[in-house]
C-alpha cells in the first residue's frame, strides 16, 4: 500500500500527497482520480502534480471534511487511467545560438556534444503533468547521465521553444520566461497556442520523442 | 475608446482571471485587488468581473474618446478630470475628449479604473486579464504603454451628465458614494503544510517581523525582506499546485507571497497561506512598504470570506435600489 496523506494546503486547496517514489503507474492513478472530481460543486481547479493531486474549491460551496475523505477513498479504489497514448515528435535544433548551454551539459556529463544529443533524442519521455507555465510539460524518462545543475544565475529571458535541462529533468519552454535551466536547443513546435483547442500541445500520459533537426544557429 | 497618455509604473487590463486552467499550466491572473475591481464595477453597473484597468503606482493619465461612466477604487490617489478634482468610490460621468489624471497614491499601491461596459479587448481562454508572465490576454499580453487605445464595451448605464443627474449620480451625495474598504493591518494567514518544518525561531520570526516588500516584487509574487527563515527539515519536495496567497520560502530563506500571475505549480516549502479575504490588502502594499502576518484558523478565514461577499452583495443591492428609485 502506498502511504497517502490528505490535507488542506490553504483555505481553498485540498491535497492528496503520495509518499515515496514517483512512478508512471502512480501518476496514471492520479490522472484517474483527477477525473473523479471534475463535476464537484464549487470546483475551481483540479491539478495533478508530481505524486500529488490538488483540488481547489470555493470553501463556502463545498463540504470540506467530506472532500478530504473522498480524496482518500478515491485514491484507494483508483486504477491506472486508461489514457490514449499519443506519441508526439518534437524536432530540436541542438547547440549553437539555439542551445548555448549544450557544452555545459556535455562537460558536466563527460560526453561529447554529439553524445548528449544522441542520449537526449534516444529516450522516450512521458508527460507526468503540466505546470509552471502555460503548456509546460514535466517529462519523466531523461537519461540520468544528462542531469545537470541549474545555472547559478538564472537568465532574465529564455526564449519560447527552448529545450532545456534542469537537474534530472528536461522540458521545453512554451513561452519566453526567466529561467535557470541549461538550454541545449530550440524547437519550432508550438507547445502552447491560444488559437488551438486545447491550447496545450501535450497532455499527461503523452509520450514525447525529440529528434535532431540540424544544428541551431 | 480610451487612450493611455501615461501608464504610471505599470498599467494592465484585468478582470477576475481565468480559473480552471491550472492543469494546463495557465495561472489565474486577474486583478491583484479583486475586491476593489468588484466595487468599481458595481459602481458603473458592470458585473463584478468585468475588465477594468489596474494602475500600479500612478501618476497616470487617460483620455476618453467617448462619453462614459467611470469609477476609481483601490489605492487612494488624488484624481482630476480636466483639472477639476473628482473623488474615488463613486460613478463619475466623463465626456468625450476629457482627460483623467491620477496623482501619486497617498495610500495603497494599485488604483482600479472601471468603465461602464468594461474594457473590450478580445478574451483569451475566457478572460480579458493580462497575464504578464505568460504574455497572454489584455492588450497583446503586455503592460499598457503610452499611446495605447482601448475599446469600451456597450454600457449598461447611461453616461451623459443629464442622464446621470437624473439617476442621482452627480455630486458627492450619498448613497451613490461608497465607503471604500481601508487596507493596512496585519495579514491573516493559515499555517501552511510545511509550517511545522520550520524551526521555532523561524516560525516566530515569520509572525513577529514587519516584512519589507522588495522592489523587485511584481504581479507574480511579492518578495519579502527580513530575517532568513530556515527550515529544520531539508527534504526535497515534489512539484505541486500553488495558488495566489501561498507564502513560499525558497532555500535562501526570504519568503515570497504568490500573487495572481503566479506559476501554476511549484516546489518550495509553504510556510503559510494568506486567507482569501486578505489578499487584496497585500496587493495594496507598495514596494518598500511593510507587511506583518498573524495566524488565523479555517473558520475565521471562511467567516471573513463570507463577510466580504455580503459586503459586495449589500453594495450591489444598495446601488440597484438607488438606481430604481430614480
Amino acid at each position: 500500500m502506498v502511504p497517502v496523506r490528505t490535507y488542506w494546503a490553504s483555505e481553498t486547496a485540498a491535497v492528496l500527497d503520495l509518499e515515496g517514489e514517483v512512478t508512471l503507474e502512480r501518476q496514471r492513478r492520479i490522472w484517474w482520480l483527477a477525473n473523479l472530481f471534475r463535476e464537484l460543486p464549487g470546483l475551481r481547479e483540479v491539478v495533478p502534480g508530481m505524486n500529488n493531486l490538488t483540488i481547489e474549491v470555493d470553501p463556502l460551496a463545498t463540504d470540506g471534511a467530506r472532500l478530504l475523505e473522498d480524496l482518500e477513498d478515491g485514491w484507494q479504489r483508483s486504477v491506472a487511467a486508461d489514457t490514449a497514448v499519443r506519441q508526439v515528435e518534437i524536432p530540436v535544433h541542438y547547440g549553437g545560438g539555439a542551445g548555448a548551454d549544450l557544452d555545459v551539459v556535455a562537460a558536466h556529463a563527460g560526453l561529447s556534444r554529439a553524445q548528449v544529443i544522441e542520449r537526449h533524442t534516444g529516450a522516450l519521455y512521458t508527460v507526468f503533468f503540466l505546470g509552471f507555465l502555460p503548456g509546460f510539460a514535466y517529462l519523466g524518462g531523461m537519461d540520468p547521465r544528462l542531469a545537470t545543475p541549474r545555472r547559478r544565475e538564472p537568465r532574465l529571458e529564455v526564449p519560447a521553444g527552448s529545450v532545456a535541462i534542469g537537474g534530472s529533468q528536461t522540458a521545453v519552454y512554451p513561452v519566453a520566461s526567466p529561467g535557470g535551466w541549461q538550454v541545449i536547443g530550440r524547437t519550432d513546435t508550438r507547445l502552447f497556442d491560444i488559437e488551438r483547442d486545447p491550447p496545450a500541445l501535450l497532455r499527461p500520459g503523452d509520450t514525447v520523442r525529440f529528434f535532431d533537426a540540424g544544428s541551431g544557429s | 475608446m480610451i487612450t493611455v497618455l501615461q501608464p504610471g509604473m505599470q498599467a494592465s487590463v484585468q478582470d477576475h482571471g481565468r480559473p480552471g486552467l491550472r492543469h494546463l499550466g495557465v495561472g489565474l491572473s486577474g486583478a491583484l485587488d479583486r475586491l476593489s475591481l468588484s466595487i468599481g464595477n458595481a459602481l458603473v453597473g458592470n458585473p463584478p468581473g468585468a475588465a477594468g484597468l489596474e494602475l500600479t503606482l500612478p501618476p497616470a493619465q487617460l483620455r476618453f474618446e467617448s462619453d462614459c461612466l467611470v469609477a476609481l477604487t483601490g489605492a487612494d490617489c488624488p484624481a482630476q478630470l480636466d483639472g477639476s478634482s473628482v473623488g474615488a468610490g463613486r460613478a463619475i460621468a466623463v465626456g468625450a475628449g476629457q482627460t483623467l489624471r491620477l496623482g501619486e497614491a497617498r495610500a495603497g499601491a494599485r488604483a482600479y479604473l472601471c468603465v461602464s461596459g468594461g474594457i473590450d479587448v478580445a478574451p483569451v481562454l475566457g478572460s480579458r486579464s493580462t497575464d504578464l508572465q505568460a504574455h497572454i490576454g489584455g492588450l497583446e499580453g503586455r503592460a499598457l504603454r503610452k499611446g495605447d487605445r482601448l475599446a469600451v464595451g456597450p454600457a449598461g448605464l447611461p453616461a451623459s451628465q443629464a442622464a446621470l443627474r437624473a439617476n442621482g449620480y452627480a455630486g458627492a451625495a450619498p448613497p451613490a458614494v461608497v465607503r471604500l474598504p481601508q487596507p493596512g493591518g496585519a495579514i491573516r494567514v493559515l499555517p501552511g503544510p510545511e509550517f511545522e518544518e520550520f524551526d521555532g525561531a523561524a516560525r516566530e520570526a515569520f509572525l513577529q517581523t514587519a516584512w519589507t516588500v522588495a522592489p523587485q516584487s511584481n504581479r507574480m509574487g511579492f518578495r519579502l525582506q527580513g530575517p532568513a527563515l530556515t527550515r529544520a527539515n531539508s527534504r526535497d519536495m515534489n512539484s505541486h499546485a500553488v495558488f495566489p496567497g501561498f507564502v513560499q520560502v525558497p532555500p535562501g530563506g526570504a519568503p515570497i507571497v504568490l500573487m495572481a500571475d503566479a506559476q501554476a505549480t511549484g516546489g518550495y516549502p509553504r510556510i503559510a497561506t494568506v486567507i482569501a479575504a486578505d489578499l487584496w490588502r497585500v496587493a495594496q502594499v507598495r514596494p518598500g512598504g511593510a507587511v506583518t502576518f498573524e495566524l488565523a484558523g479555517r473558520e475565521q478565514a471562511q467567516g471573513a470570506s463570507q463577510r466580504q461577499r455580503r459586503y459586495l452583495s449589500r453594495l450591489q443591492d444598495g446601488l440597484d435600489a438607488h438606481r430604481s428609485q430614480r
